[in-house]
């Protein structure tokens, strides 16, 4: 198995289960052992994932990637020592980020059903070819990539989190607003998306929005 | 060693090691308590190592060995290692043991020694502490280094910031005790320790001082230029001297000339003596016992049309014993010596092997995972961390656990035996072993798992050794903990593992080789001469290619005579049969079983081969420059070296000729070397000097790069009054029809001279032009067809360039000769052998074994989107049609397992077996049971 076997899903997974940070050894860049260049997939998605935690309010930093061979056991300590130390600043997930824990569930749980979306998005829109490890981290920073970014996950990526709040009982767009950290008109779009596709109700009796 | 060819007795003497190779599992614990320091030789001397220790991280086998710097074995004193190694490992009453082998054939591969640079004194070797050799320098970048990768300075171990490398010492030479030959590989190794130097630290300031920058081989320019641009980096063509030594700074002076500013100095803080590379140590001890002759450098005299034979039959070499040789051309000529033993010895092919029975593998599909845990303590290295008999008993709680313990050893002989043992007394049908990496171990405890009659895939290794005990060696009771973690979520995927089979390809006997040069007949007498039937399809109406133009070699073979009788020895051959005019017009079918379309003039065929040579050649560039095509006294080397061999009086009785170097190629739309032409420059005008001495010559060249032995051709032809002038790129020669000052109608070619700082204009009566080597026309159709790859360059781009240089990624097809690279017609020969010997490893057997864990569609699942066929670079998913309409289904014979498809699939339906996303999520599940989601970060984390 190759270091571009790793999934968002397992990253995700870790993460809702508690880890704090996640890291993942991979091959130097352009010395692949299957002469197919999976670390750059590996590290495609690590940037894609560095930025649906940050789009969720979690910090990036709690990836990591780093590349490494077999020999090399010197760079590993460094690596995972600094990766530890990181981790440790930032404190506990969510909590370093001044969320509490339904608040991390219920993200991670979006993001988390998003997943299979964002492989289709991903192929169709965001891959690849593989190249210098520079252009990759100047690609995932680039306007270009954020408007693409925002474009064909951020919408879905709020509707998948409202979704996924709303399984925690009914609320209002006031609610929602706060604990997405929107404002009430981004809020009510999506609601009204949402309730068109029935993925959302609004409930007459509680005057609150729940599941459909 | 006596005796015949066939039939050789060597008597060896092997060395004590001290330590008993079958008992000692490499944990190092006698290393650490071992009290005696001596300097590490393979750290050359820069930093120490114990009297007993491994030899490098990645040694075979990789454990220790008890060095003569030992006090017991001086002054029988301390045993300390005896009494720590529970493995009982050591033995001290080894003596040198006398040993007898009868041998059919021997293949020396004796390597080359580094040039010592203290044989002069001029290097400063071993007088200025900052001073070191490439090799010396190549330890300090490595991280397993003397200073686990710091660049130190030997004086007061601060990082140096200007660092100069000399080029050429001990090579290029004609002074008493170095080497008049180019030892070939100093500049590309020069350009990599620059590139990691700047690596370490972008603001190090590098120097090289260079003669010829000689980067010949393949991707070899493109390295040069890439450390050339890098900012700090200055190539400067200059002799350097070393001068002095700074008594407080210990910085070292350096004086060398440049054209803009004559003679100057420079303080360094580092010198890097780039080299060169020597003949096997104790080269006339080998060549005596063995009966062979040595050339005048001290490697073995061999010939260009076969230079893996020696002058004794029976006796051949691979290797940097040819002479300097790169790591490629040892690969081809190791794995093309393998070949002739082969060929040699062939008639007794299989006598020695032995088949290995299983018993039958029980059907356990039906029952509930019955999991045995083996704890290994590894002697000491996992046991005094981690308290083991708590971890078993801890195992014994987990579900579906029925049997935990613990093993001193689990890879010792009577380990293996007691798991074996238990998986039948317990009924167990998945075991877990938690002891170290599944790198060097799991292939074993597999075999185990077969000798116990269960499948080999229900199998996993907890690795509790250098993922755990090595790097928490202070924290033991976190790494019980820790131990119990890796163990729990080990034993969480071997409940969800599944049997799965290896699967055997019956492999065709027969072997396809396109194109029909030196490189593919030699390719396929080999394969031939070892039994097997071999197509070999040839475009044109004869045999022979690009060498069917070439006259001789630098060293002088007959290339014409040679051809006859390979291409006599080919049609010869009952086993080869040869299609003529000849074009593929379909390739199918994977490793082991292709099938071919071939229209020839035999007409269709369709042949049936389990491996295939691609060894189409080259072409050569026409070029469109210096008046090529429009005046007929201008030529091309080849063209020259044709009419040279002609006798034609306009060549022969020229009075003046000018050679221009590098004519389409080290450019910006070719991007590097042709290799051969310098050499073939310096052929051509030697020829030219035998026949008509008062001839002047001129090769216009950019860099001479007769590399290796060529060398002393190019020495040779300057001697002879043969007139070398360096021109730059951006200062070509310029090619006009004129008139000499006596009326003579002339080529003007002018070009300016860098050492003399002016332009000059020679009267040339013919102008020869050394046109790049191409890639063949037909280059991307055949890869297209037989689902290859192609380099940058257009050539085609082997499975490593180093380590696999004959095979392609693709399993089953081979490659050799100019279509990999423009190579000489020895390098040819090696390599064509060494594709040979690689189709052989793979003919030679009845089958090829196909890994169980690769990838597999749930059709119920696929959306046929295609993303899987995408992201396979080994082309090893299709679609096919199915009553549920379109679907992806796996090859799995070319699945190579890396699993990138499962990460784009977005339904999940194609999985990777062994490594399935729910076996993964298992584990990840199991590393963070519920109760320590709560607990505080430190605990959770560990400390640092």
């Amino acid at each position: 198995m190759c270091s571009g076997r790793v999934d968002l899903a397992h990253v995700f997974r870790a993460f809702s289960k508690g880890a704090d940070g996640v890291f993942i050894g991979a091959c130097h860049l352009n010395e692949c052992n299957y002469t197919t260049h999976g670390n750059y997939h590996a590290l495609t998605m690590v940037n894609l994932a560095k930025k649906l935690l940050e789009h969720v309010g979690l910090n990036p930093q709690r990836l990591n990637i780093e590349f490494m061979s077999g020999s090399e056991s010197n760079l590993f300590v460094e690596g995972v020592n600094g990766f530890v130390k990181k981790v440790k600043e930032l404190g506990p997930l969510g909590r370093g980020e001044g969320l509490g824990d339904s608040d991390v569930k219920f993200k991670l749980d979006a993001v988390t059903r998003l997943i299979p979306y964002i492989r289709l998005v991903e192929r169709e829109r965001l891959r690849l070819p593989a190249m210098p490890e520079e252009e990759y981290r100047k690609f995932f920073e680039s306007d270009e990539l954020k408007r693409l970014f925002e474009e064909t996950v951020a919408d879905k990526l709020a509707i998948a989190q409202i979704v996924s709040l709303l399984r925690q009982g009914p609320l209002s767009t006031a609610d929602i607003a706060q604990r997405l950290g929107l404002t009430p008109s981004k809020v009510s779009k999506h609601l009204n998306a949402s309730s068109r596709q029935r993925l959302v109700r609004y409930d007459e009796s509680l005057k609150r929005f729940a599941l459909a | 060693m006596e005796g015949e060819a066939g039939d050789f007795t060597v008597t060896l003497t092997r060395k004590p090691r001290y330590i008993r190779e079958d008992k000692c599992t490499g944990c190092t614990t006698c290393v650490e308590y071992c009290p005696i320091e001596y300097p590490d030789q393979f750290n050359q001397e820069i930093s120490k190592n114990k009297a007993v220790h491994v030899y490098f991280s990645q040694a075979i086998p990789l454990v220790s060995y008890i060095d003569e710097s030992c006090i017991y074995l001086k002054e029988k004193k301390c045993r300390i290692c005896e009494s720590v190694c529970q493995a009982k490992a050591i033995d001290f009453q080894q003596k040198p043991e006398k040993m007898e082998i009868k041998v059919g054939a021997v293949i020396l591969s004796t390597g080359m020694e580094p040039f010592d640079p203290k044989v002069k004194d001029e290097y400063c070797y071993g007088k200025f502490e900052n001073v070191l050799t490439s090799m010396d320098y190549e330890r300090l970048l490595s991280s397993t280094g003397p200073y686990e990768g710091e660049i130190l300075r030997t004086s007061d171990k601060k990082h140096p910031h200007k660092t100069a490398w000399i080029q050429c010492v001990g090579s290029r030479r004609v002074t008493e005790g170095e080497n008049s030959y180019c030892s070939g590989v100093c500049c590309t190794y020069t350009q990599k320790q620059v590139i990691l130097t700047k690596d370490h630290n972008a603001d190090a300031e590098c120097t090289i001082f260079h003669n010829d920058i000689r980067s010949f081989g393949k991707d070899f320019e493109r390295y040069f230029r890439r450390a050339d641009e890098l900012p700090g980096v200055r190539f400067i063509r200059s002799y350097a001297t070393i001068v002095r030594e700074d008594p407080v700074t210990k910085n070292v002076t350096i004086r060398y000339a440049t054209t803009d500013d004559g003679v100057k100095e420079e303080e360094f803080d580092m010198v890097v003596l780039s080299v060169g590379l020597n003949h096997p140590v104790a080269h006339e001890e080998l060549a005596g016992k063995f009966g062979i002759e040595l050339n005048s450098h001290g490697f073995c005299k061999i010939v260009s049309s076969n230079p893996m034979e020696t002058t004794r039959p029976g006796i051949f070499i691979s290797g940097a014993f040819q002479g300097p040789i790169d790591i490629p051309e040892s690969v081809f000529s190791a794995s093309g010596a393998g070949s002739q033993v082969g060929q040699f010895l062939d008639y007794r092919r299989g006598n020695l092997a032995k088949e290995r029975v299983y018993p039958p593998e029980r059907d356990v599909s039906q029952e509930e995972p019955r999991i045995g845990v083996f704890v290994c303590h590894c002697g000491a290295n996992i046991g005094r961390i981690v308290n083991v008999p708590e971890t078993v008993e801890y195992c014994k709680t987990l579900p579906n656990v029925v049997h935990a313990q613990e093993q001193l050893f689990s890879c010792a002989t009577n380990s293996a035996k007691e798991i074996t043992d238990m998986t039948k007394e317990k009924g167990l049908n998945r075991v877990v072993i938690a002891a170290c990496s599944p790198r060097t171990l799991e292939p074993l405890f597999r075999d185990t798992l077969r000798e116990a009659g269960i499948n080999q895939y229900y199998f996993e290794m907890a690795n509790i050794r250098e993922h755990n005990s090595w790097v928490h060696s202070k924290e033991k009771e976190e790494a019980t903990r820790k131990a119990k973690d890796i163990a729990r979520m080990s034993i969480a995927r071997a409940r969800r593992l599944e049997p799965l089979q290896e699967f055997d390809l019956p492999v065709d006997k027969a072997a396809l080789v396109v194109g029909g040069g030196i490189a593919g007949m030699n390719c396929a007498l080999s394969i031939a001469n070892q039994g097997h039937e071999v197509h070999v399809v040839e475009k044109n109406a004869e045999l022979g290619g690009i060498a069917r133009r070439i006259h001789s070699t630098l060293d002088g073979m007959d290339v014409q005579e040679y051809l006859r009788d390979l291409t006599a020895k080919v049609y010869q051959h009952q086993l080869i049969h040869v299609y003529h005019d000849a074009t593929i017009t379909d390739a199918t079918g994977y490793v082991g079983n292709f099938v071919t379309k071939v229209k020839s003039d035999r007409g269709s065929t369709e042949i049936k081969h389990g491996a295939a040579v691609l060894a189409i050649g080259a072409d050569l560039y026409t070029p469109t420059e210096y008046l090529y095509g429009e005046d007929e006294r201008v030529t091309t080397h080849l063209e020259l070296e044709e009419r040279i061999a002609q006798g034609d009086e306009a060549i022969v009785n020229a009075h003046s000729l000018v050679m221009i170097q590098c004519v389409g190629c080290r450019n910006e739309d070719r991007d590097y070397c042709s290799r051969i032409c310098c050499s073939e420059a310096v052929k051509n005008a030697l020829k030219l000097k035998e026949v008509n001495p008062g001839m002047d010559i001129y090769v216009l060249f950019r860099d001479m790069r007769t590399y290796g032995f060529n060398e002393d051709y190019y020495r040779e032809a300057s001697n002879q009054d043969v007139r070398f002038i360096r021109y730059e790129p951006q200062d070509k020669p310029e090619v006009e029809p004129g008139e000499s000052e006596d009326g003579r109608p002339v080529l003007k070619v002018t070009v300016t001279d860098f050492v003399l700082g002016k332009k000059l204009e020679l009267d040339a009566d013919i102008v020869s032009l050394a046109a790049a080597v191409i890639p063949s026309a037909a280059t991307k159709e055949i890869a297209g067809l037989f689902k290859v790859t192609l380099s940058p360059d257009g050539f085609f781009k082997e499975a490593h360039v180093k380590l696999r240089p004959v095979e392609f990624g693709t399993d089953g097809v081979y490659l050799c000769g100019l279509a990999h690279y423009p190579k000489t017609i020895q390098e040819t020969i090696n390599q064509s052998y060494g594709a040979a010997g690689r189709v052989l490893t793979l003919l030679s057997r009845d089958v090829v074994v196909a890994s169980g864990s690769v990838a597999e569609v749930d059709e119920n699942r696929c959306v046929s989107c295609g993303a899987c066929i995408t992201a396979c670079s080994y082309g090893a998913i299709d679609f096919y049609e199915t009553p549920l309409g379109r679907k992806a289904r796996v090859n799995p014979v070319l699945c190579k397992g890396d699993g990138l498809c499962n990460t784009v699939c977005a339904t999940s339906a194609i999985v990777l077996k062994h490594f399935t996303d729910d076996e993964i999520m298992s584990e990840i599940d199991e590393a963070f049971p519920e109760e320590d989601v709560a607990l505080p970060m430190d605990v959770a984390v560990g400390d640092v």
